[in-house]
């Protein structure tokens, strides 16, 4: 049984979209695949152009690094890594020298709130300063593409709010667009468009097309 | 991201400390067992390594290790002398004999007779008088070991320590008075009996009565002689057995590898120690790798490659074999230093520290290939996985 199956689906730069749907859906499959983790068997998905089940692994590699930031909902921090250190990571693997990556990831770490938090563990830090962290981590090398997993399912509704007002606030750009795979309908208003799937379909896209194709 | 690759490793504590431990532990059976292995294969021959001075050793073609005499007649003496090359050929008595104690009980004792004119193949290190004083009436040197152990005198309390024998006390050889003139320190031997050193013809009294009594010729070669081809024509012109000093070392060695089952007692355990350590090593450094595949998956799903991530394991493991591996030599070391003077065989040569070194580096290298291979075929997709 296909995990994807005539999905037709344009992300545009400057939009925030929202993946929603029943567990088992597709939605993280998807979004493995737009952001060439995960090989599709057929057809094609172009991220900016480009597309990513013909490109060469090492190339392939260089352009994950290069243009998609994540955010996952366990956050995924390196435990024995302190905030900068962690968030310095996608710098690093850009070829950046540790100390410049860690200035930078001080800098962002400002932006996102956590500045007095820049040494702390991710053990001594609360879920929502974590999911910041992680937040931090996906802007640190200005990426065109943010992937989020369930953002604020590990969160209360009020951090979960927070969340996303940084996401909106400092992760949207014009330059940048933003898919979310969420259940949470009590972050749905966030989005720009909202698409809805099931059985490994997108079965309705709500919102309209402000933006330019990518 | 090598810096990356060691705040993983050191990051839980626990865990890094499990693993420098199995490597420690595995370093350090591979290298103590061995090194006391080699301590007592050395004591098979320590009683040649003492005597410096001769080049060759010329003895009865049957003799198969330093200790099995088959005694030769006295005429030997004077055809080795007469072979060309030969700078001297001094006789040389050495036997097992039985020193009557001061509290009439016996203890077998190793004699050893030297050439009464030159004293060649005396103690190596004398701790009190001098080798000369075996010409004294009488004049035995005993080992120091020797008078603290097998032959001190009993405590005149009951249950006190045993009084050592010191110079001036006497003793009774096949019922010939002996006197200690001197107290030498020798290596200890494998069968670890006192030794007792006097002049050959003193020795020959002592020893049973006998057709034939020289159980060695030590022969010094003339300088820039070849060692081994004067041994060669020695045993063409006598008949006899002759080798040199390391050939003879290698011939009682080899003896005690083929006919006693000590190399494969420690061999056993040196490869039950290679195998536990590297069961507990491989498996925590697994475990560890395991433990952290979700972390290697963030790392690969933003972009690092497959070189990196093994570069990364690499350096884990370089870095727990390296202390692992000091830590187990150190302790090995530490050890050998606080047994330095008790009865304990002990010897560390370089190539146990290279042996071991290999050994610690297969375990780490085959822990990081086991591990390297889970992280290479990890998809990226886990880290969407909750």
């Amino acid at each position: 049984m296909a995990a994807l199956n005539g999905i037709n689906l344009d992300i545009l730069m400057g939009e925030l979209m929202m993946l929603v749907g029943p567990s088992g859906c597709g939605k993280t499959t998807l979004i493995s695949v737009i952001a060439g983790i995960l090989d599709q068997d057929q057809g094609r998905c172009l991220v900016f152009g480009e597309d990513l089940l013909n490109m060469a692994s090492r190339n392939k590699l260089d352009f994950r690094a290069r243009n998609i930031g994540f955010v996952f909902q366990t956050y995924n921090l390196l435990p024995s890594l302190n905030a900068t250190e962690n968030v310095s990571i996608p710098l690093i693997i850009n070829g950046m020298k540790r100390a410049e990556a860690e200035r930078k990831a001080r800098s962002i770490l400002e932006q996102v709130g956590l500045g007095a938090r820049n040494a702390a563990l991710p053990s001594e830090l609360s879920g929502g300063q974590q999911q910041r962290i992680a937040i931090a981590r996906a802007l640190v090398h200005s990426p065109r593409l943010i992937v989020c997993d369930e953002p604020t399912s590990a969160l209360d509704h009020e951090t979960g709010h927070t969340v996303m007002t940084l996401l909106k606030e400092v992760a949207l750009h014009k330059d940048r667009a933003l898919v979310i795979v969420t259940h949470d309908a009590r972050i749905f208003n966030f989005a720009d468009r909202i698409a809805e799937m099931d059985d490994g379909h997108v079965v309705k896209v709500r919102g309209s097309l402000q933006h330019t194709t990518h | 991201m090598n810096h990356i690759a060691l705040k993983m490793l050191t990051g839980d504590k626990g865990k890094y400390l499990g693993i420098v431990l199995g490597l420690t532990f595995a370093s350090l059976i591979m290298t103590q067992q061995p090194a006391i292995f080699l301590g007592l294969m050395t004591r098979t021959f320590s009683f040649i390594s003492d005597l410096g001075l001769p080049d060759i050793w010329v003895m009865d073609q049957k003799v198969q290790f330093v200790d099995d005499i088959k005694p030769l007649q006295d005429t030997e003496l004077y055809r080795v002398r007469g072979i060309s090359g030969v700078e001297w050929a001094m006789p040389l008595y050495k036997g097992l004999l039985k020193a009557r104690l001061a509290d009439g009980t016996f203890q077998t004792c190793n004699v050893v007779g030297l050439d009464d004119a030159t004293l060649i193949g005396g103690p190596p290190i004398m701790v009190e008088g001098k080798i000369e004083d075996l010409r004294r009436s009488d004049g035995v040197i005993v080992d120091s070991e020797g008078i603290k152990n097998k032959l001190a005198k009993p405590s005149p309390t009951p249950g006190g320590k045993p009084i050592p024998l010191k110079v001036g006390d006497s003793l009774e050889l096949n019922d010939r008075r002996a006197i200690v003139v001197g107290i030498a320190k020798v290596t200890r031997t494998f069968q670890s009996q006192p030794v007792i050193y006097t002049t050959y013809s003193r020795a020959k009294t002592y020893a049973p009565r006998e057709r034939k009594l020289l159980s060695f010729v030590l022969v010094k070669a003339k300088q820039n002689e070849n060692h081994r081809e004067l041994a060669r024509r020695i045993r063409e012109r006598t008949g006899l057995a002759a080798y040199t000093r390391d050939e003879f070392k290698a011939l009682t060695y080899q003896y005690f590898i083929n006919n006693t089952g000590i190399p494969i007692n420690f061999g056993i355990s040196v490869a039950l120690g290679f195998i536990v350590g590297a069961a507990i090593a491989g498996q925590t450094f697994y475990n560890f790798t395991l433990e952290n595949l979700r972390q290697f998956g963030v790392l690969k799903a933003m972009g690092t490659g497959n070189w990196t991530l093994l570069r990364m394991i690499l350096l884990q493991a370089v870095l727990v074999g390296s202390i692992g591996y000091g830590l187990g030599v150190g302790l090995t070391a530490l050890f050998g230093f606080a047994m330095r003077n008790t009865i304990l065989a002990f010897k560390f040569p370089w190539q146990l520290l290279v042996f071991s070194g290999a050994g610690v580096s297969l375990i780490c290298v085959f822990a990081a290939l086991i591990s390297i291979r889970k992280v290479i075929l990890l998809e990226p997709a886990i880290v969407f996985k909750g």
